[in-house]
């Protein structure tokens, strides 16, 4: 990074982190899976950036390590200036308050046996916010916030459809007043008329509170919606990155190619061919050599099998990044 | 366009599936009929609730015994009602006959069976071969569905298998007595978009190569676009709109088709509003008088709310066929 960029936001920089599985004595059969192999990503202010991929490419270990869910083996995550990876103890707990999750699945991160109302006081509680008036005033103007009545807080999770819980979950992430959101597939495990509610809260309140978004989904045409900025994650890395309506109409990385031809469209006239091949997302734990995408790429040559190709700017696009010997 | 010269596989007539709540039967599926034929893939579209999977459920005769019955209605197929057989001929249909496949592969794979055996056992449950014969059988099948190495697939057990080689290999087993009519509930939700192009690339080859017809549950309408001939759009445990794929996404007709349309964000084109369905769908026991999307619909006139409107054609479109006042005429 250069000593120029501004630090306003969240910079997240050659992010690491490897998980060790299996292995008996001696580290005998020991694998090590490469979730984060080498991250890099910028999140401006108020601005909602994707992160795109399959299932197993890394990309809710992202989430999870820029929050310090789990912990990175390496790089750097600074956030207006503060280096959070420095951060421990008081600080830390402090830091917390700014930098928030919202899960996919509401249901499984809510707790069955507390009231909403004992959800949404517990963070606040935590991190010692004032007397009992206030946390029933700030509780009350959370869930109003999110288009739940005040009766809600009485409730419990079960009472609730998907949607009211995603709500909630977002009433919970947004208690401490954070100005960074991670959410990670919010909308995945909904009906489209109920996606739609919530990405449209979700916006209202990013602009509202004008929070900045890492939004993780496999999903682009939601990722399209939300985010003015795209990042295309394969096994461990990021692949290309630009802004969303660039990445998705003029792909450089035969992977977003891949993706975006995938992604069905409601529309029968673009039809897209359909293969029956079957080529799936190698593993982690023995990611191919060079480019790790050249076994599915069908434009694959000597050098890709050898060469790991490094994030470059594309010609005339200075947002936009791929890593790719051959870019289409 | 598939036109109807010959007698549909199946033939779905007022069929009312009910389920009983709080000691009281309430109707899931709600007087609903269609037909589907020989090549042809039907896409059943939907939100949670709507009765897409409860539909599929009654045709097999999976309802829940003592909480689900069918209410009324037939469904006709090879000259027999379903609805009338009794379990030991049901059985004899399903899994040959009529084939299913689900959302979730892992729950519905013995986790400690080899999968090649799994197919084999379906097989054999409905014909009387050989051990050798099954098993070339069953690699034939495997091959059939696009899983690479067959011959050693088939001896390794489900949780050995990725999701998208889990689905393939259920579609195997539901292919394997070749069914006439094929059940999909959706079958490629909890897939990657990469992976769910192929698996959907198997069912299209599959329904080409042994002329199955197949019903298409989903809550997806760019799946729909990518896979059905003829659509037809619940709402509330009745069919509001059907046409031929090309006409329903061309010329939606109906107000909930149209609204689900608008809140579905687009992978094709600029960021465009997306417009959410205001409020929820009514509960099956609270279901209003009047037509059921009314409550929501924002062409909604006085009668919406007296009369239930009827699945009719449109005038001068025969397959398309819409059940609502303000834009179908013959509704009433």
């Amino acid at each position: 990074m250069s000593s120029f960029e501004p630090l306003d936001g969240v910079h997240i920089g050659h992010l690491r982190k490897h998980y060790f599985v299996g292995g008996g004595w001696f580290g005998k059969g020991r694998q090590e899976i490469r979730a984060i192999a080498d991250v890099s990503l910028i999140i401006r202010k108020g601005e909602s950036v994707g992160l795109v991929g399959e299932s197993g490419c890394g990309k809710s270990t992202v989430a999870r390590a820029v929050l310090r869910l789990v912990e990175p083996d390496a790089g750097s995550i600074v956030h207006d200036g503060i280096d959070v990876r420095a951060l421990s103890g008081a600080a830390l707990r402090q830091y917390r308050k700014r930098a928030q999750l919202i899960f996919q699945d509401p249901y499984a991160s809510l707790n069955p046996r507390r009231t909403v109302r004992q959800t949404l006081e517990e963070p606040l509680r935590v991190h010692r916010q004032g007397s009992a008036k206030d946390l029933a005033r700030r509780v009350e103007s959370a869930i109003t916030e999110v288009g739940l009545p005040v009766e809600a807080l009485s409730r419990y999770a079960y009472e609730f459809s998907g949607g009211q819980r995603q709500r909630i979950g977002i009433a919970r992430a947004l208690i401490l007043e954070p100005d960074f959101i991670v959410a990670d597939e919010p909308v995945s495990a909904l009906d489209v008329s109920v996606q739609a509610q919530i990405l449209e809260l979700l916006h209202a309140l990013k602009t509202s509170r004008s929070l900045s978004f890492l939004f993780v989904s496999h999903d682009l045409a939601v990722v399209r919606h939300f985010c003015m900025a795209t990042n295309v994650m394969y096994l461990g890395r990021i692949v290309e990155s630009g802004p969303t309506d660039v990445v998705l109409d003029a792909p450089q990385h035969p992977y977003t190619r891949l993706l975006r031809d995938s992604s069905p469209v409601p529309d029968p006239a673009q039809r897209i061919d359909l293969s029956i091949s079957a080529q799936e997302l190698p593993s982690a734990a023995a990611p191919p050599p060079g480019c790790a995408f050249h076994p599915r790429c069908p434009r694959a040559q000597a050098r890709c099998r050898a060469e790991l190709p490094v994030l470059k700017h594309v010609h005339g696009q200075p947002e936009h990044r791929v890593a790719c010997h051959f870019p289409l | 366009m598939v036109e109807h010269i010959q007698a549909p596989v199946l033939d779905i007539r007022g069929l009312r599936t009910e389920f009983l709540i709080d000691g009281q039967w309430h109707a899931a599926v709600r007087g609903l009929s269609l037909t589907v034929e020989r090549n042809e893939t039907l896409a059943i579209v939907g939100e949670s609730g709507s009765g897409k999977s409860m539909t599929a459920l009654s045709i097999l005769g999976l309802l829940p015994k003592g909480s689900g019955r069918i209410g009324s209605g037939e469904i006709l197929y090879g000259g027999q009602n379903l609805t009338r057989l009794n379990e030991r001929r049901l059985r004899r249909i399903r899994g040959s006959e009529i084939a299913m496949i689900f959302q979730e592969p892992m729950t519905s794979l013995n986790p400690t069976m080899r999968v090649g055996e799994q197919i084999a056992e379906t097989i054999q449950s409905h014909r009387r071969i050989g051990k050798r014969e099954a098993r070339e059988l069953v690699q034939a099948l495997l091959r059939k569905v696009g899983i690479p190495s067959p011959e050693k697939r088939m001896d390794d057990y489900p949780h050995q298998f990725s999701g998208g080689m889990r689905q393939r290999v259920m579609i195997a087993m539901a292919i394997a007595c070749e069914p006439k009519i094929l059940l999909a509930d959706e079958p490629t939700t909890a897939l990657d978009v990469t992976i769910q192009a192929q698996v959907l690339a198997v069912l299209n080859q599959l329904k080409a190569e042994q002329g199955m017809a197949m019903i298409f549950i989903t809550h997806n309408l760019g799946v729909v676009a990518l896979i059905a001939d003829r659509v037809a759009v619940m709402y509330a445990g009745e069919i509001v709109e059907t046409a031929s794929v090309s006409e329903l996404f061309n010329h939606p007709a109906h107000p909930y088709t149209e609204a689900l349309l608008a809140a579905m964000p687009r992978v094709d084109v600029k960021s465009a509003a997306i417009r959410p369905i205001p409020g929820q769908v009514p509960s099956i026991q609270a279901m209003p008088r009047g037509c059921a999307f009314a409550a929501r619909c924002p062409l909604k006139i006085e009668r919406c709310e007296q009369d239930a409107p009827r699945l009719a054609p449109l005038k001068d479109a025969g397959l398309h066929r819409v059940s609502c006042f303000v834009r179908n005429p013959e509704a009433a």
